[in-house]
Formats: C-alpha cells, sequence, structure tokens
C-alpha cells in the first residue's frame, strides 16, 4: 500500500498578488537592511530572519528548526509601478476616465466588444483574444470627452523606461506620480476591466502599483558558505537588501517632513531598486551591479533562456541511478544488450520486492556485504529503509521477510535505458539488458552504432536504471532495442550489419562451399544450434555444403521471400533477383540492401512477419556469422589493390590530354572573341559554364573505365559491390583522377590578382589553374592540387559547422510545437486542447514504423 | 481485436494490391495505437535528417537562376516567411504550346517583366521642349515581343499624368514644368517603369523535361500566371505558399507545403515519410491562415501558458496570463514534465482510479 497517487495538480491559476495576500502570506516585515549581527546570527526582521527558513545548522536560533520557512514583506513606504506591468498601466490610464475610472467607450461600443471578447475566449486561442484587446484599448483612448461624465480627458504619454505623464505638449506635461495613478486605478469599476481582457478576480489595475513587495524564503535564495569561512549571499538577497535599506531611508525623510525633491529622489531610486529586483535587463535602466562589477541575475534573468528555470530546471531534470562512461565496440554481445563494467554494477541498485520464491536469493545477496552482487538497502514493510553494513546483516537477515523491497545491486539481465547525445530521435535512447563486464567503458554492438549515431572514438554515453515495476514494464515492451530495429521516419529497419559483417555473408553466399568440417565449425562458433542439410554436392567423395545453405539455416523455414539484388553468374556479379523459398536462400547474393542497416530488406520482412523477437535473433546470427567468414577469408588490403592494367593507364592519359585539348581549345576561341554569350549572360560567364561543362565530363568517363576494369578479386572491390563500407567512387579516387573540385558550383576562381596561386602565371584559364586535379590518391597529389582540395575542405567544414545549430535549433522549434499532439481514442489526431488536427494520422492512420516502409503492402 | 472497435478495418477506397488478402489483414494492424505521440515522432523525423542535409542551393546551367535547398529552405518553409528568399515558378503549358522550344520561349519572354530601361537604347532629356525621349532597341523588342503601339499603350495607362508622344522609333514624354530637377527625376521614374510582362517575373527559362517544356521562373506572381491563356493552370506551382493560399485556397497551400517539403528532402536523398509532413502541414494550416513553427506561429496558440512560456520568452507569457487570470489545465506535455506528473500521451493516458481507505470503509 505504499506510492500510489492519491492526489494530483489538476490545473495551475495565475495572477497578480493582493496586497492584503502578501500581507496575510507572510511571516515577517523586512524593515533592517542588516542580515547578520555582529555574532554572525541572522537579525530579526532582517532578509535571514529564520521564520523564513533555516538552511544553515549552525545559524538556526533556537525556537527554529531546520527547514524551509514562509515569505517575507516589504512594506513600500511610497507605491511602486511593478515595471513588468508597465504597458498594462498605461492602457487602463489611457484607456479609463480620470474623474470617473469608467472605461471611455460608450454603452453600444462596450456591448460590442464584450461580445467579442467573449467568442475569442471560447476559442481557446490566447493570440485571436490578444488582438481583440489590443483594439478596445486602441478604441477607448481616442475619445476626447469622458462618454459617461463629460469629463474632458488628456493626453496620457507614457516615458521610456517607467515613468507617466499627463499633458499635450512637452513643456505642459505634468509627471503622475505611482500615489495618483493607483489612486486612478482604484476608481476603474470591475466590469470595465473585463473589457480590457484583464480578470479583476485575480489582477485587478491597482495591484499593478506595489505598496507591498512579497520577499521570497531564504530557500530560494540560499546564502553559500565560502571555504574561507565568508558567506556570500545569493543575488536576490542583494537586491532585496537595496531595497529594504532605500525604503527605509525614505520612510525616515517623509517622517522627518523632508522637502519634497529628496522624497522624489529618494522614491526614484526606490522604483529603481524594485524596478531592477524584477528585472536587470530593461532597455533604458542601467543593469544593478555587483561590486565586482558583474551584473546581478534577479528574478526576470532566473526564468530565461536555456539556463533559465524553465528550460534547465523544469523541462528538463536531474536524476539519480545514472552512470556515464566512454563507450567501446563489443561485437560478441548480442544487440540488446550493453556491457556495463562492474564498477557501475556494483554502484547502481536496483529495487526488488521480496518474495517466497526469491527470499532464499535476496538472503545471499544481503550476505555478500560490500561485496557483487550484493544487496545494498532494504525497505521495511513498515518503510523504513536500512543500509546493509557489517553490524546490520545479521539483524536484517532475520527480519527479513516477503514484502520487503530490497535495493540490490545491478546483475545480468536487468534492463536500463542507454542514450547518447544529441537525443535527436526516439532510437536515441533505448532499452537494453544489462550484460556485465570487465574493464572500464560501456560495451554496445557495433550494428547499434546506427541508431545512436555513435562512433567509438571517444564517444561517452549514459545510462539510466528505471526504478519502478511499471517503468521496467515499459523500458521491456516499449522501449527495448529489439522493438525499436524499425524507424518511424520511414518505416523500414535502421538496425542490420555492418561492414566485415556484410562482406563476410557476401562471401558466404557467393559461389563458396564448405567441408563437413569447416560448415560445422562455422555454424557452432555463432552458437547455432542446428543441424547441417544435405549437402549441396560432392566433390569425389568429399561432401560440400554451399555458403547459401548455412545462411539459410538462419532463416525461418517457411519464409518466402523475392526482391531485386545480385546474382553470381559465370564468374561475375550482376543484377538479378534474390530469392528465398521455404527458408532456403535459393538465389542471389546476400549484401547490404538485404541484411544492412538503413533498410535492410530481409531483416524488415523478418520483423513485420515473425516478429521482432526472431528479428533481433537473425541480426544477432547474421553479425556473427558475417564475422566468422570474414574471419576465414582474411579481409586484408594490398597497395597493388588499386593499380590498374597498362592499357586502362593509357586510355586515363588520353582522356586527360583530350581535356586538356578541348579545355585549350575553348580558352582560345574566348580570347579571340567567338564566344556566343547563353541569353541573360556575359560572354565570360558563358565561357565559364562551358568550361565547367567539359571538365565535369572526365569523371564519369573515368568511372566507367574504372568500373569495367576492376576485377572481383580484391576484397576492395568486393566490398563496394555488397555495400559493405567501400564505394567504387573511393577506387576511382585512389587509381584514377580527381577530377574538377567544384566549389559552390563554380571552378575556383579568386585568390591572388588574375591567378589563383603563385604557380600559374596571370590570365591562365587552363583547367589546371582552377582546380582540376589530374593525380590520383594513390600516386599523390601536386602542391596546387593539395592546395584547392583544402579550399573545398575548408568551405566544408564550415559548412557543417554552420548547419549543427541551425538545425538544432529547428529541431527543439518543431517538437516544441507538435509535442502535444497525441491520436486519440478515436483515431483522431488532437492537439493539447483536444482540437482536432487530422482525422486519421497521415490520411489513412497507418503508423510508420508498423508500415512496410511507409505502405501496407511495400510493392 | 474484436474489441478494438476505434480501430479501421476497411482498406482505404482506391487501392488496389496484387495481394489484396494481405493488404487486407494487415492494414488494421498497422493503424496507430492511441496516445501514440505522434507529434513528437513526426517532429523528429523531420528534425533528425535536418543534421545531414547540405546548406547548398541549386544553380541551372544556361540562365541566372539559383534557387535556395536544402536545410535554409527547410527552415523557411516551417518559418512560413512571407516570400522566399529565392521565389520561383514552375509553369506548365497546355497541348500546343509545350511541344516546341520556340513556342515556349516566346511565351517566356512575355511572362518576363520588361520595364522601360530593359528596351531602351538611351535616355534623353530634352530641356528646351522638357521632354524625355526614349529612344528604343528594335531587336531587344523583337526578342522580348513588344512593340511599340503596345509599350505606348502602356505607357498611357500608367503614367496618367504626363504625355506620351509616340514617334517612330522612340517615345516622348512630356513633363509640364520645364525644370531641370523634375525632369531628371522623371527620367528616373520612367527607367522602371513596368512595360510588359507579368509584375515580379525577374527572369526566364524554358527546360525541358519529358517530352515538353516547362518554364521555370526567378520571381512569382501566380495569380497573374494563371490568367495568361496558354498557361495549364491545373499544374502550374509556385514556391510562394502565401500567393498559392491567395489565389487557390488553403488546401491548396496545404498540399503545396507537402509536395515542396518532400522534393527537397527526396533531391538530397532523405528518407521521410510523408505523413509527417502532412501533420505539420496541418498543423501549420489548420485555422485558415499560414502559421509558421515559430513563437510567433503555433507556439504563440498553444492554450498552455506553462507550455508558451518553456519554449521562448517566458516573462512576457507568464505577465499575460496572470492579467488575464489564466488557467493551465495541465492537459499536454511539458506542463506535466514540469511539476513532474504523468504526461497524458502514450502510456501517460490512461487513467485508473480506485477507491482507498477511508472511503472504502464507508460502504
Amino acid at each position: 500500500m505504499r506510492n500510489f497517487v492519491t492526489k494530483e495538480v489538476g490545473s495551475i491559476k495565475f495572477g497578480l498578488m493582493n496586497p492584503s495576500d502578501i500581507k496575510r502570506l507572510s511571516k515577517v516585515i523586512v524593515k533592517t537592511p542588516e542580515i547578520y549581527d555582529s555574532d554572525g546570527y541572522p537579525v530579526r526582521n532582517g532578509l535571514m530572519d529564520p521564520e523564513m527558513g533555516v538552511l544553515d545548522p549552525g545559524m538556526g536560533i533556537k525556537r527554529f528548526k531546520l527547514g524551509a520557512g514562509g515569505y517575507g514583506c516589504i512594506r513600500l513606504s511610497r507605491p511602486i509601478v511593478h515595471i513588468l506591468y508597465r504597458t498594462h498601466v498605461y492602457s487602463f490610464l489611457r484607456g479609463t476616465c480620470s474623474e470617473c475610472g469608467r472605461i471611455a467607450l460608450d454603452e453600444k461600443k462596450k456591448a460590442k466588444f464584450k461580445a467579442k471578447l467573449k467568442l475569442a475566449k471560447q476559442e481557446k486561442n490566447p493570440n485571436t483574444y490578444k488582438k481583440v484587446t489590443r483594439d478596445i484599448i486602441k478604441a477607448a483612448a481616442t475619445p476626447k470627452v469622458c462618454p459617461h461624465c463629460a469629463h474632458p480627458r488628456i493626453k496620457l504619454n507614457f516615458v521610456k523606461p517607467q515613468t507617466y505623464t499627463e499633458g499635450l505638449k512637452k513643456s505642459e506635461s505634468r509627471r503622475l506620480w505611482p500615489t495618483e495613478i493607483r489612486e486612478r486605478l482604484e476608481k476603474i469599476p470591475d466590469e470595465d476591466v473585463r473589457i480590457f481582457g484583464v480578470d479583476p478576480d485575480h489582477a485587478r489595475p491597482e495591484w499593478m502599483i506595489l505598496t507591498e513587495l512579497l520577499v521570497p524564503p531564504i530557500r530560494v535564495r540560499p546564502s553559500i558558505t565560502l571555504e574561507t569561512g565568508e558567506r556570500s549571499e545569493d543575488d536576490l538577497t542583494h537586491k532585496l537588501s537595496d531595497v529594504v535599506r532605500v525604503n527605509q531611508r525614505l520612510l525616515e525623510n517623509i517622517n522627518a517632513g523632508a522637502p519634497e525633491i529628496i522624497i522624489e529622489d529618494l522614491w526614484d531610486l526606490l522604483q529603481y531598486h524594485v524596478t531592477t529586483y524584477f528585472n536587470n535587463n530593461i532597455s533604458g535602466i542601467p543593469p544593478a551591479r555587483h561590486r565586482t562589477r558583474r551584473q546581478l541575475k534577479t528574478l526576470a534573468q532566473r526564468l530565461k533562456g536555456k539556463q533559465g528555470i524553465f528550460r534547465q530546471n523544469l523541462s528538463g531534470k536531474r536524476v539519480n541511478f545514472c552512470a556515464r562512461s566512454v563507450i567501446s565496440p563489443d561485437s560478441h554481445i548480442d544487440i540488446n544488450e550493453v556491457g556495463v563494467p562492474t564498477r557501475i554494477a556494483r554502484e547502481i541498485t536496483v529495487p526488488e520486492r521480496v518474495t517466497e520464491w526469491n527470499i532464499k536469493w535476496i538472503s545471499e545477496l544481503i550476505k555478500n556485504v560490500n561485496g557483487y552482487p550484493a544487496v545494498r538497502y532494504i525497505t521495511t514493510n513498515e518503510g523504513g529503509r536500512k543500509k546493509i553494513t557489517d553490524e546490520s546483516v545479521e539483524s536484517i537477515l532475520e527480519e527479513l521477510e516477503p514484502g520487503y523491497l530490497a535495493d540490490r545491486t545491478l546483475i545480468d539481465g536487468d534492463i536500463v535505458l542507454f542514450n547518447r547525445q544529441p537525443s535527436l530521435h526516439r532510437m536515441s535512447m533505448m532499452g537494453h539488458r544489462v550484460k556485465v563486464v570487465p574493464g572500464e567503458t560501456l560495451r554496445i554492438n557495433p550494428a547499434v552504432t546506427i541508431p545512436y549515431n555513435a562512433d567509438f572514438d571517444g564517444d561517452e554515453m549514459n545510462l539510466h536504471v528505471p526504478q519502478t515495476e511499471e517503468a521496467r514494464a515499459e523500458a521491456e515492451t516499449l522501449l527495448l532495442l529489439q522493438n525499436q530495429i524499425v524507424t518511424p521516419r520511414y518505416g523500414l529497419s535502421i538496425i542490420g550489419a555492418h561492414e566485415d559483417s556484410v562482406l563476410g555473408c557476401y562471401y558466404l553466399t557467393k559461389n563458396r562451399f564448405f567441408t563437413k568440417a569447416e560448415a560445422s565449425e562455422l555454424i557452432t562458433s555463432i552458437g547455432l544450434d542446428t543441424t547441417l542439410p544435405k549437402p549441396e554436392k560432392k566433390d569425389g567423395k568429399i561432401e560440400l555444403w554451399s555458403g547459401s545453405q548455412i545462411f539459410s539455416l538462419l532463416l525461418p523455414k517457411d519464409l518466402d521471400f523475392e526482391t531485386k539484388g545480385k546474382e553470381f553468374k559465370n564468374g561475375k556479379t550482376v543484377k538479378g533477383k534474390v530469392i528465398i523459398k521455404g527458408g532456403e536462400l535459393v538465389q542471389g547474393l546476400i549484401d547490404n540492401s538485404l541484411i544492412g542497416s538503413e533498410g535492410g530488406l530481409l531483416i524488415h520482412k523478418l520483423y513485420l512477419d515473425y516478429g521482432s523477437d526472431i528479428a533481433s535473433e537473425f541480426v544477432n546470427y547474421v553479425i556473427h556469422l558475417g564475422l566468422a567468414v570474414a574471419k576465414n577469408v582474411g579481409l586484408t588490403m594490398s597497395f597493388n589493390d588499386f593499380d590498374i592494367s597498362d592499357s586502362v593507364k593509357k586510355r586515363i592519359n588520353e582522356l586527360l590530354d583530350d581535356t586538356n585539348k578541348k579545355a585549350e581549345k575553348l580558352i582560345k576561341n574566348y580570347k579571340a572573341g567567338k564566344i556566343e554569350p547563353y541569353p541573360g549572360k556575359t560572354v565570360t560567364e558563358t565561357f565559364e559554364t562551358k568550361m565547367q561543362g567539359l571538365l565535369s565530363n572526365p569523371r564519369s568517363v573515368l568511372g566507367e573505365l574504372i568500373d569495367n576494369e576492376v576485377k572481383e578479386t580484391t576484397h576492395l572491390v568486393n566490398s563496394a559491390k555488397a555495400g559493405a563500407g567501400d564505394k567504387t567512387r573511393n577506387i576511382v579516387l585512389m587509381s584514377g583522377f580527381k577530377g574538377q573540385t567544384d566549389l559552390r558550383g563554380e571552378r575556383i576562381n579568386f585568390g591572388y590578382d588574375g591567378r589563383t596561386i603563385a604557380h600559374f602565371e596571370k590570365g591562365d584559364l587552363g583547367p589546371d589553374a582552377h582546380g582540376f586535379i589530374s593525380s590520383n590518391y594513390a600516386n599523390g597529389l601536386n602542391a596546387h592540387e593539395v592546395f584547392f582540395e583544402s579550399i573545398t575542405g575548408r568551405d566544408n567544414f564550415m559548412d557543417t559547422a554552420m548547419r549543427t545549430p541551425k538545425s538544432g535549433y529547428l529541431q527543439r522549434r518543431l517538437t516544441n510545437a507538435l509535442q502535444d499532439l497525441r491520436v486519440a481514442y478515436d483515431g483522431t489526431v488532437r492537439d493539447g486542447s483536444r482540437r482536432i488536427i487530422q482525422f486519421a494520422f497521415g490520411g489513412d492512420g497507418i503508423d510508420v514504423a508498423k508500415s512496410d516502409g511507409g505502405q501496407i503492402i511495400n510493392e | 481485436m474484436a474489441e478494438r472497435k476505434w480501430i479501421k478495418q476497411d482498406l482505404p477506397k482506391g487501392m488496389k494490391f496484387k495481394n489484396d488478402k494481405l493488404a487486407k489483414t494487415r492494414y488494421p494492424e498497422m493503424q496507430v495505437d492511441p496516445g501514440e505521440a505522434v507529434g513528437v515522432i513526426s517532429a523528429q523525423s523531420l528534425g533528425e535528417p535536418g543534421t545531414q542535409l547540405t546548406m547548398r542551393s541549386f544553380h541551372f546551367v544556361g540562365a541566372e537562376l539559383s534557387v535556395t535547398l536544402g536545410l535554409p529552405r527547410i527552415i523557411e518553409i516551417l518559418d512560413a516567411r512571407k516570400i522566399p528568399s529565392t521565389p520561383t515558378m514552375h509553369i506548365y503549358l497546355k497541348s500546343p504550346h509545350n511541344k516546341s522550344k520556340i513556342k515556349s520561349d516566346q511565351i517566356a519572354q512575355r511572362l518576363k517583366q520588361t520595364v522601360l530601361k530593359d528596351i531602351a537604347k538611351e535616355f534623353v532629356m530634352d530641356l528646351a521642349k522638357g521632354e524625355v525621349n526614349v529612344l528604343l532597341n528594335k531587336e531587344e523588342m523583337v526578342r522580348r515581343s513588344v512593340d511599340i503601339d503596345a509599350v505606348y499603350n502602356q505607357l498611357k495607362k500608367t503614367l496618367k499624368t504626363f504625355e506620351v508622344i509616340k514617334k517612330t522609333s522612340s517615345l516622348s514624354i512630356l513633363e509640364k514644368e520645364k525644370d531641370i530637377k523634375k525632369l531628371y527625376k522623371l527620367k528616373e521614374k520612367l527607367k522602371d517603369t513596368f512595360v510588359s510582362g507579368v509584375n515580379g517575373i525577374d527572369d526566364v527559362m524554358a527546360y525541358k523535361s519529358g517530352n515538353e517544356f516547362i518554364i521555370q521562373t526567378f520571381g512569382s506572381n501566380l495569380r497573374s500566371v494563371l490568367n495568361i491563356p496558354e498557361v495549364d493552370f491545373t499544374r502550374t506551382k509556385t514556391n510562394n505558399f502565401y500567393e498559392i493560399e491567395d489565389a487557390l485556397g488553403i488546401e491548396a497551400a496545404r498540399k503545396a507545403i507537402v509536395e515542396e517539403t518532400m522534393e527537397i528532402l527526396d533531391k538530397e536523398g532523405m528518407l521521410v515519410d510523408r505523413r509527417h509532413i502532412s501533420l505539420m502541414a496541418d498543423i501549420m494550416t489548420r485555422d485558415g491562415t499560414i502559421k509558421g513553427v515559430t513563437r510567433h506561429g503555433i507556439t504563440k496558440e498553444k492554450e498552455s501558458v506553462l507550455a508558451r512560456a518553456a519554449f521562448e520568452v517566458p516573462i512576457t507569457h507568464l505577465i499575460e496570463a496572470s492579467v488575464k487570470g489564466e488557467v493551465d489545465n495541465l492537459t499536454s506535455v511539458v506542463e506535466n514534465v514540469m511539476i513532474n506528473q504523468p504526461v497524458p500521451i502514450g502510456t501517460g493516458l490512461p487513467e485508473l482510479f480506485i477507491k482507498m481507505g477511508k472511503e472504502l470503509k464507508k460502504k
């Protein structure tokens, strides 16, 4: 019968504080600016009065217990305008009669606006409401004579930042002091206040002119004791003490009957301090500063911005039961697992209820004080919490009975949440099963780096341990990695085999045969418990199993699947079909498009038809099988892999020569003025466009050349064909040439006067002088070529640097705008106010994560 | 499955599959679960690829056009900017006109906004007579398919206060007062006086796509372009959504937002399901006007004070709320996160109450 929620916050009402409420609420009236007396004890009626809370054990006065206190109050000697409501005060003053206090609108107009306001309120849209009130204020400000008492109205001016004057001309204008303003505001009847769009029950206009200032409890503005023993007060306390000091001085002067000028000066000073107490960053008012010239952080500054209360402490919170460490890869653990170092596992605890079935085991854990695995704390049925120490073990063991709660250390199989920032999508935080490992780093299977967008160059990740049964259930059914295989972004699998594993499986299915010993070795090494099928062929007396047969062992026995893919025919990989019939890979090669991450079709097929258990099991086996094969094959690379035949070398040289000749001719024509400009372009621009077209051509020709040239003998080429990381383009860059560097869609056309760098003559328009790279990476680049490549490199780098914050802000705006949208029980998409946005999500109500690539059947 | 009555059982109308039976069994299973936080999922699906989008713009070879693409354009769409940084149109032509390059070019040139200085050789001020003589460039006029009569008529229409005199290859505009300052002013004004074409279309280019020619423009004016008889108004599009809303209504604007966002993501090879974008477009256009995903747009319309305050400029929102005596009913997500309560979304949506302690004993 613990932890039941019996109450909830139903709603939060906003309003202004009534001065009488402030008086009633406050336990102290703060009068003295001194905070501590000579002994270091807080002064009564000071800002640290123990009535407002005692946080420091030594500082308490006997009568007071340690703990949170109440509010205090400063009785302002003269009223002060609340700076944050200055515009509201202005519209009230402007829109009402100074004599009778009624709104300057006749009954007809009043009724019209009332109706409009009512309509706007029903719409539940704060924006339209604001627009209506703006119109009302405007209308009420115009009449020259009060429609109720016929009193002439004088023009009111608001002089920024915080004074109000009355009078048409500057010379004739008279300042309105807060006392007078308050008197006027008091006269406005409730009914008229409503027309201003203000609710008089919660915000009477005169409350915007402060007579009492609420002082927050000390826990809002705790003082800190520095190492030197010195006390340092919070910014708010500093500011409040300024207010109290000036307030007292003002009071004394008023009582002493000081001249009006002195009183007014002090009044303005008090206004300044109260203003900066609320917001220390108002334009036109110099911000209040600390002795060290640092600007004080007062109330408004506390709420604002990324570091403010709203975003830092309310929308996001700090948590216990979490860990953070560097991550490293471990391809031998399950994709659903996370390797947790012992040091973390022995520190973090999980509450486990003691039952008659586990009491024996828990007792064992309790006995293991300071060891691992162990129970660290115990919560009795009465709710008492006890730490298990060498002294307390015996008694705890004796009283232990079902119903107790044991906080035991993390063990294998516990569910935890694992997260990497930036958390851009829901797959950035997934549920994993704990696998306790030696070492200091957290381990993950390299296949799950994709959803986390992680690598192992020093990335750190966070781990959270759910502490309630509900949280654990939710983590297992919704967040567990295997249930997140399909991304809701486009409805295909996002997790799958990677690099070596893909290449391994590719080799496995590419005309490879195994003897009984080899095949058995493969199967057992990945932990597959099955029997070998009939061998595919016999070589003399030796029985041989094909790789496809071995791969088929991973598939469900009733799987039928067919898709476009690659085939191995006559010693060559060609485009064709991959066919799986009755769980047998009949035809085709297994490559990235089938078992890879981000769209592995076979994985998705299994997920859709057989469920996440089968799919994740398959992914695990595929990764291990691929790695086992790759290990046997031995993936190595040699410099010779980039060698190309002499004939192709010749062709490449011819291609370069040809391009140069064509370019020369074009330059000649240009210099002779023989180029016809394109419409709307100058001759130079036309020349550049033509040159670009000419120079982009050889790269595509080269691509074809090399594509035909490469043999499927090197791992490099096979890796490119299997989609296991390498790209044909890389091979082109290695053994062909790099081609034209492209900078924002142009050749490189800047630098020194008439040339890009000093390696060229002035006015050289040729390919080399403007970023054409005719060397390849295997042979190395010339100095000027490296230079040109660096330009684009730097440009790309800058691009990324600018993009990250931009897209981050975009993401924040999007999630903020759409965060309250949900599917209601009737299938409609509604927002937080239950307004309908869509009648069915996306028109057809299909959940993309449950769909087949966003469709019902992906054909 | 039988109790889950809210779940759609029948396939959407008009959908045909090779394996109809499979589709029929799959469809109900694929429905979104009640409570699913579709908003957040869509936002993430759109925001996450944002980090991978480029910042480049696309250049056309052959015309001085470049169109903003990639991340900057996506941001522009979500901001619901009144005028895109590079407004552009794709104008489709009706059947006989779209077949030949020459014809479509002619139409294109007619669309292009021509001001007087485009077709003038020289502007000569004649102080003695108090007039400005505009010497016309014949070749340019032929290329832009305007003749002197058309120019004359147009000038007469726009320059109501001045007298326009037509000569063989020039026009004279009379300024009544022979004041050099006024004459100079008139000359400058004449340079940018609209002669023909469509207002706002700065450059045009016809290109071949499939078996027809399409005109792409720099600058946009949907309403005027749709009125041109040769234009196929059923397919012509612009990237200025406000013009679409003005000419064709909000549903068309919504569709345009979806289509263009999809197109940009497609060009970058980014896979994002259409449903996510449609949700975004729906919320941007739900009240009949286009609202941006900004603090001035959608977020401003939220009912919850705390949700608004948590996004941007919290103080303004709190002050406004206090004056109005607003009540936050804690019906959406952030508010409940703030006060440590379960959020009414996903697994937090279902509520279960039990009678406890005293209440139970009373019975």
